[in-house]
Parts: C-alpha cells; structure tokens; sequence
C-alpha cells in the first residue's frame, strides 16, 4: 500500500498541492494502516550502524516493509525505514544529509523544509514511509554537478542572506519553491511564501532581498 | 573618511556557501563510529529533592549503556548552576542522562526511572519571595549577593519588612533593603530643581533566548583527549572553561565549534550541558551524541532576567534630566543569574548622562529557567522602560522628542556613572541626527496620530547601548612559504561574519590581496589564539585590536630579516604588494613567500621557537604548534584603551495601530549606529536588522510565563512564544552609520551587536504611545489586549507590578 499523505505547509502551497493535503483523520488513518502494529519499535533502532543490513529482519514480520527506496535529489536511494520515521530522521542519520536541520521537530520553525514534488515540507512532520514514488530535494540536492550554486544559493551568497546560518538551508528550499510556481513575486507574495520559516537571527530583510535577486537572476 | 583597501568594503564570508549549501557542520551533524545517544530526565517540579531513585528496571534493559547522575559529578557551591542536580530549582533542570543505542530506547528506559520526589517551596515573583513569610527558590535563601571584586556569588536569605511594603502607594514598588546601590550628586536637590517629575512603576518581562539550534552535544574519548562538538558563539574563550567543566587540563580538550545556531548571550561560553555528554562518554567509553530537544532548549537555554521596577526622573523646563532614581527588583532564575539590573543603571547614567542619580538594586531567586545575558542584558530593559517617558517628558515640556533625546545624549567629553569614567568617544547625537534625517522625522512625525479608519499612526524614536569592547587578548598570523597570510582566529561563529571581518584588519596592515589570505578558526587543533568571547558587543573593538599587532609584529620581522639579508636597519625597509622592500631602492626586494621561508631558516621569533612571554597560555601552545610553518607574526594586545568604548544605536519607526484590535502594522524601520568604523558594511546592515527584528518581538510579542500556582511554563516552544516573523515586519528596513573613527581603537572600530536590538524595542513601543495619544504602559511586552484595554477606557487586567501575565 501506498499512503497518500503528506503535510506540505501552509504558506507557499500551489493548488496542486492543497489538493494532496489531507484531512487530520486520514492522516490518522495513514498511521494507523503502517505503524500501529510496530509501535513499540525504537525509532532510531540503526542509527548508530546506518547500514541497510539491519533492514527488514529486525521488524516485526507481517507489518509494514521497511527496506523501501526513496527519490532524494534525483537518486534511488534503499533505505531502511521505521514506519513511524521522520523524513527528517531518515535524511540526517540514514542517508547523511544532515543540510536539513532540526530546529524544532514540531512544524513550528521551517529549519527543517525541503521539497516534495517542488512544494517546500516540513520534513519534521512527514513520514519516510509517505513520501515513496515522490521526488524529494534536499538542500544536498541543488548545488550542480560541477559545483556552481543555484541561483537561489547564490543569491542568498550576494545578499548575505544567513547569519548563523542553520535556518538557511530551509529557507533557501521554501525559496526555490516558491519561484518554481511564482517566478516573478512581489516582495509581499515572497515574505508570505517564505513566512513558514523563522528566522530568531531576524535575518529577514536580507533573506527577501535574496528572494528577489534569485527571481531576477533564474 | 579612510584610504582601507579592504575595511569598509563588502567581502564574502568564507563560510557563507558552506550556510546555502547545508555543508556547514553543527554539532548535531556530526557522526562517530560508535555513537550512542544520550537523553536527559529533567525536573517536573519547580523545586523538589530527589528522595529515592530507582534506575535499576532502566538499566537492565538490552541496549541501555549507562546514566550519569549528579553523584558522578563533583558538586558545585550554591548558588552555582549545577550540570545535573538531585534538588531541582526549576521545571525542566536535568536530572540524570541516559546513554542507550538509540535514542528512542534512551527515552524508552527513562520512563523505567522511578523518582520519589519531596516537593519544596517554590516561587515564580521576586516580590513575593521578598515579602515576610514568602517563599524562597532555594532552601538555602532566595538573594545572590554579587560580591565585591574576587568574591564568588553567595546567596542570602533577604525579607523586606510589612512595613517596607505597606509604606508605598498601591501600585508602586516598595523599596526594602537592596543587594547594590549606588548614588552621585545631590539627587534630591535636583529633584527640587526640576520643573517635571516622573514617578513611574513599571515592569519588564523576561524573554527565552529560543536559539534555533538546541544546544546538542557530541562527546568522545580518544588518546587520554576529550574531543567535544558544541553550540558556541565563541571558541577560544569557550575551550579553557569547557575543560574546567569537563575536569580535565585545557590542553586535553579539543573543543570544535566552526558553527553555531544562535546564541544571544546564551551560548557565550561553555555552559553546564554542553559538557554532559563528555562525561557520560567518560563513563561509558563510548562516543556520546546528546540531543536537545525544543522543549528541553526552552527550559536549560536560560532566559533574559525580568525586572519589577521603579523609576523617578526629574527634567529641567528645557528637557534636560536632572535628577534620577531608578530601583530593580531583578527575576534571577534558580542560580547565579546575570547583572543586568546593575548594567540597566549604569546605562541609565551613561545614555541620559543625569546630573544626580541614586541606584538601587535587588536580584531575586525564582524557579523559573536560569537568567543568562541576552542581547543587550539590562541596557535593553533599561530602554524598554525609559524611552517611553523621555517622551511623556518632552510631549509635557512641549519639546521635539528627537531633541529632549540630543539634549541629554552623552558626547566625547562626558563622565559618567558613579566613577564618572569617560567614553573612548560618542556619536550618539550624530546617529541620531542621520537616522532622523533617513527616516524623514520632521516630515513624518506630523502624521503622528493620524486616522484611518479604525487605524492610527504612531511615529517613535528610541535610542540604546552597550559597552563594545574590551583589550588585552592575543593576535596571531602566519605567512607561509607558499606566499598565504594564515590569519588565526578565537571569535566564533555566532552569525555576524565578525571572525572574518575583524581578521581582515591584518590582511589590510600587511597590505595583502584578500585572495592571499586564509582565516583559520572553528577548532582548537588549529592553534588558535587566546581571543575574547563573542559577547557584549565587543568582537569589533577588541579582535581588530589583537589582528592589528599581530599583524603589525609581522611586518617588523619583514622588515628585520630584509635589513638582515640587505643591510642597514629595519627602518630602512617597507612593504607592499607581498612584498618587503627597501625604501632607496625598491630592487632589493623579498617576496612574502621568500620572507617565510627565511624566517624558518632563521627560526627564533621569526618562526615561532619562541613568543612573547605576555601571551595566553593557549596563544603560547598555539605558537609552539606553529613553528617553523612560516613568519609567525603574535602579539598581545597592550595598545592604550582608556574610557568605555560604547556602541550606540537609534531606531525610527512608522507604525499603524489599531485601536479595535490592537494590532499594529509597521510602515517604516530605520536603524541609525555608531559604531566607530564600518567594518563590514553588509554585516552591519544584517546586525541592525536582526537586531530590530528580536527588539520588536520583546517589545510586543513574546511570552515568557510561569503559572504561580503550580511553577508550569506557559509558552514553550517557539510557536507559544510568539517568535518574531516575516509577517510582523515592514516590506524593507533600512539603515544607516555614523562611520567616524574611534580614537582608541587601531581601525576607529567597535562593536555594535546589542543595541540595535533595544533602539527598535523603543522606538516600537514609543510609536504605539503616540499613537495612543500619550498613554504609557510602563510595561513590556505590550499586548493586544493591553491596546485594546487602553483604547476604550477599562482597567487593564493586572496590576502594576503583576509579572506572569499573559
């Protein structure tokens, strides 16, 4: 089975995507049908070996596959997945992607946002198990193969966008979201696209004048 | 105006693609073979001793390593903060830590951990703890007394009397016996001088720090070293007291913090929990990666002290300050706590330079998350609370609050404060006068209360500062053969590019290309020098100081080792372009490459086998490790510093209030500094923007609440306390300098990091006052109800000096 869900955020949503947001009760539902029978599991059973030997076997047998492939960044990668996992956790402590950061691991502060489909996700709040046949980017994932920064990144490099830096890579990809539906925003239309992701350096000013750049420069 | 090549000018930060890119590496980024994970049991009482602890059932479980509990560490002399503790003092203080191969299995078997617990007393208002009878937040008393100069903190146990209580006004806060003082002038006679008097209660609420990175940490052992990944502002100054945390000697720590997800004062140098993990390793020999949860960051990532206060200020009919009397009942958390009640005097006299002034001060103990310094602590409250009533002041006397404000600013020629010291030098008149004419004061402030709707104008101004900088730290460069100018650096990474702003200050005196040079920091295997923390808005002043004679000590031993191999005198010679050459004949020239590798010929001081007997310990050792890499250019800064070297700013502000809703919408923000030299002009930017960003959200928004019932919090995480965002903020902001030179500094710098935030903080709460017409809160942060309230005539829902209100 295939779960159908996923949460994209609010702000910076294309009508494609509100179309695939879900109610609180199938989210539930979704839960229940892949993980209530493993609930006892210990999310972060492999973390410290993060090898895809201790895969399958170790779950609980006739409940949920765990050894699934994901599309990150353009790759097929096999992984092993607890059915309550975060796409957060999977990223960071099975894959080594550890440019999404967690912030607050409760869909408060954006830190941790990457792309489904091109929609920017809080990546906290969205199961590994959800995500699979979907095409999920990571900040790992724009950078191109012979080194030069996206536009996006670059602009946040001419602007300075960061200051400490560890909400920028969830900035830069609700960015590149946005401009992926909205080319040409206003100054308005991007701090609305962007306001799902704080900032508590208050960055902001100079995040939007790199929103702006990018849009001029892509 | 100066001729600098590179100071002043725009640069890209070495760090910042490694920031777009997500190769920036926090603490919690890290992996090492054999990692396991370490969770924290933390106190669900405010305050309580630990009776009986069971861990027995936890640690049976398969996969359960090992806890660490407060009997493995030596105990710490109260009212130190403790790094774990069996008599808690607030909800949330850890306990024990757990280590176990994966962390849900930590958590897992934390809940196997039986606990009897005895509850205490508890509370969560200072006044309360200070009226006869009433609780105290330690069992050993509930004041920290700050010692004279050498004396460690040492609590006390301090009643005021009923009649201390009873003998002032409903409303007005009592004054009993306080913890510091302080008075100059004839306060008195002043207050008979003045022509009005402003007699104001007034109380300013506490703010969580809510770092976005939680301060996880990964621990492990190798070769008898303790190596340690870690949130920190700052490096060098964070490595000796980290170690002292630890137990072990300064040279068996490796302390790597190349990044740091924000820290506002609370990650200034080692705290308590970064060396949790580094014990537990200790214990369990295995690498151990604790993480930090939200919820766990709200409570042991300390917050700013709250104030319960009140301030008398007499004005001359000119709108000169006279005479003021300022008094601080300070909220002090469970421990130590900070001095911000006393900086909040010492600004007080410093900003409004009042010709008497009497301060008295008081920090109380509650159980409520420990006070640390956050972004301008107590110079930020102190303008929270007296900006507003400078223009209660100059709107009664019927003058122009920009002006009250120049009349009463401090210049290069003011003394100040009980020991009326000087100022390395003040600009704050001329920040004021560039910001106002930015801004288009005299244009806007006519649109002060006008209507729209249900929406009213209001226009503020709001003035702040902090001291900024500090002397005495080390410099340390390396030229290398290959022709690199290696500029060692202490100063962290708190965000504010400053580690490489102010190195470039050695690139400039050595006249090196930009390209040429590497700035070497973020890890104490780098041989790093002994450079202050990344506090107090001082990087600025005092790391260019020790770049420039480090800086300038290389370029006396170019000099010196060209009079060696082309005669004459080290006087004879000068540099430029990578080079040193001689005055008379510009032929006789060596390359910076060539100089290296004759300072490794000649060795001694040129190549590091010896280094000047003032430096640091760690500078020392740093040097060692360095020899015979290159010319080693390591000084300590003893460049003259007299006077305070102070950073001010001033914020203007165009709000739209209104009046059914008490929502306000900000139109326009300028931020106006004087920081001597521009360093960095894009990073300043940066740093009066976020600074105005945090000062709006402790002016309106955020929460800090405990319920005096049962010692809960009532905000915390970032959502429930109101984080500032994109929406809150005006489409642009915009910003300006004074970029005049300061005398005491080698470039003319100094710091600027903190009252950007507090200008903005003012002048917000100063543009909701006029646009109210002239009502004063005395309170922040000023709510929507609190507008709402004020608007239509009802009394507010607490009293004057309530704290915890929502």
């Amino acid at each position: 089975m295939e779960p159908e869900f996923y949460t994209p955020l609010g702000a910076g949503d294309t009508p494609k995507s509100r179309s695939a947001r879900v109610s609180r009760r199938s989210f539930i539902k979704g839960i229940i049908a892949t993980g209530a029978t493993v609930a006892s599991g210990s999310m972060l059973g492999t973390l410290a070996g993060c090898s895809a030997e201790t895969s399958s076997t170790t779950g609980i047998a006739g409940t949920v596959e765990r050894l699934i492939t994901l599309n990150i960044n353009g790759k097929s990668r096999r992984v092993d997945v607890l059915p309550q996992e975060t796409l957060a956790m999977t990223l960071r402590y099975k894959l080594g992607l550890t440019g999404t950061k967690l912030g607050c691991d409760r869909g408060e502060c954006g830190a941790c946002t990457i792309l489904i489909d091109d929609v920017p996700t809080y990546s906290c709040s969205t199961l590994s198990h959800g995500v699979r046949g979907r095409q999920v980017t990571t900040i790992e994932g724009l950078q191109a193969a012979n080194g030069d920064l996206h536009p996006v990144q670059q602009a946040f490099v001419d602007e300075l966008g960061p200051q400490c830096g560890f909400c920028t890579p969830g900035q830069v990809l609700s960015a590149v979201g946005l401009l992926k539906v909205n080319p040409s925003p206003t100054r308005d239309e991007a701090r609305r696209a962007m306001s799902g992701n704080l900032c508590r350096c208050g960055a902001y000013d100079h995040y939007l004048n790199s929103v702006m750049r990018a849009a001029r420069t892509s | 105006m100066n001729n600098y090549k590179l100071l002043g000018k725009n640069f890209t930060p070495p760090d910042i693609v490694a920031k777009v890119t997500g190769k920036a590496k926090y603490a919690e980024d890290f992996r090492v073979e054999g990692m396991v994970f370490a969770r924290l049991l933390s106190s669900p009482m405010p305050h309580a001793r630990v009776k009986r602890m069971d861990t027995s059932e936890a640690l049976a479980m398969p996969g359960v390593i090992g806890i660490l509990t407060a009997d493995d560490l030596p105990p710490v002399v109260s009212p130190q903060k403790p790094t774990l503790t069996n008599e808690p003092h607030y909800v949330g203080e850890p306990i024990l830590a757990l280590a176990a191969e994966s962390e849900t299995l930590a958590q897992d078997a934390l809940e196997k951990i039986k606990i009897e617990w005895e509850p205490l007393p508890f509370t969560v208002d200072p006044l309360e703890s200070l009226y006869p009878g009433g609780a105290n937040a330690r069992t050993d008393g509930n004041v920290v007394s700050r010692g004279s100069s050498g004396n460690p903190p040492a609590i006390e146990d301090t009643k005021w009397s009923a009649r201390d209580f009873a003998a002032v006004e409903e409303g007005q806060l009592p004054m009993g016996q306080a913890q510091a003082e302080w008075s100059y002038g004839d306060v008195e006679g002043n207050f008979k001088e003045a022509q009005y008097v402003i007699d104001e209660t007034f109380v300013t609420a506490g703010t969580s720090h809510h770092c976005l990175e939680p301060r996880s940490a990964l621990a492990y052992w190798q070769n008898g070293k303790c190596i340690v990944h870690g949130s920190s502002q700052s490096q060098s100054f964070t490595h000796p007291f980290l170690a002292g945390m630890i137990g072990i000697k300064p040279e068996d720590l490796v302390f790597i913090g190349e990044y740091c997800g924000g820290g506002f004062g609370s990650k200034g140098y080692a705290y308590t929990e970064m060396s949790i993990p580094a014990h537990l390793s200790k214990k369990i020999n295995r690498p151990v990666m604790m993480r930090v949860s939200r919820a766990e960051e709200f409570f042991v990532g300390a917050a700013r002290p709250g104030f319960q206060g009140r301030v008398r200020l007499g004005f001359a009919e000119n709108g000169r300050m006279l005479a003021a009397d300022l008094h601080i009942v300070q909220d002090n958390g469970p421990d130590t706590g900070f001095n911000d009640f006393m900086s909040a005097g010492d600004a007080l006299a410093l900003v409004y330079t009042p010709k008497a002034m009497t301060f008295k001060g008081i920090p109380v103990a509650t159980n409520t998350p420990p006070r640390v310094p956050q972004r301008g602590p107590g110079q930020n409250q102190l303008a929270c609370v007296i900006e507003p009533l400078l223009d209660k002041a100059a709107k009664h006397l019927g003058i122009d609050r920009v002006a009250i404000r120049a009349l009463n600013d401090p210049d290069n020629d003011t003394r100040y404060g009980p020991k009326q010291r000087g100022l390395t030098s003040a600009y704050l008149n001329e920040a004021l006068e560039k910001g106002a004419a930015k801004f288009g004061w005299q244009e806007k402030k006519k649109l002060s209360g006008k209507k729209n709707g249900s929406k009213v104008m209001g226009i503020g101004v709001g003035q702040a500062y902090h001291s900024a900088g500090s002397k005495g730290y080390d410099g340390l460069v390396v030229l290398t053969p290959e022709g690199k100018l290696h500029i060692h650096t202490g100063v962290g990474n708190l965000g504010t590019y400053s580690h490489t702003a102010t190195s470039r200050v050695a690139a400039e005196v050595l006249k090196c290309d930009w390209n040429s040079c590497v700035v070497v920091r973020g890890d104490s295997r780098k041989h790093l020098p002994w450079n202050l923390a990344q506090f107090g808005s001082n990087t600025s002043y005092t790391m260019t100081r020790t770049n420039y004679v480090a800086a300038m000590d290389a370029v006396n031993k170019l000099k010196e080792i060209a009079a060696m191999d082309f005669g004459g005198t080290a006087g004879d010679y000068d540099i430029g372009d990578e080079k040193v050459f001689s005055i008379a004949d510009p032929s006789k020239s060596l390359s910076y490459a060539a100089a290296a590798q004759r300072a490794i010929d000649i060795g001694g001081k040129y190549s590091g086998q010896e280094a000047p007997e003032d430096l640091n310990a760690m500078t020392k050792t740093s040097v060692a490790g360095l020899a015979g890499t290159g010319l080693i250019g390591v000084a300590k800064d003893n460049l003259e510093s007299e006077g305070t070297p102070p950073a001010f700013a001033a914020g203007f502000i165009q709000i739209e209030l209104d009046i059914e809703t008490g929502a306000y919408e900000i139109l326009d923000y300028v931020g106006s500094v004087d920081c001597g030299t521009v360093l960095h002009p894009m990073g300043l930017d940066q740093q009066i923007k976020g600074g105005a960003v945090m000062g709006f959200g402790m002016a309106t928004k955020e929460r800090h609440v405990y319920d005096p019932q049962n010692g809960l919090p009532a905000a915390v995480g970032v959502n429930d306390s109101k984080l500032t965002t994109y929406l809150d903020l005006p489409l642009e902001m915009r910003t300006t300098a004074v970029d005049i030179a300061d005398p005491m500094n080698p470039v003319g710098s100094r710091g600027i990091g903190e009252p950007v935030m507090g200008c903005a903080a003012a002048a917000l709460l100063c543009a909701i006052s006029d646009a109210l017409g002239g009502h004063y809160f005395n309170r922040i942060p000023i709510v929507p109800d609190m507008i709402v309230n004020a608007t239509s005539g009802r009394d507010q829902s607490h009293g004057p000096l309530a704290i915890n209100t929502f």
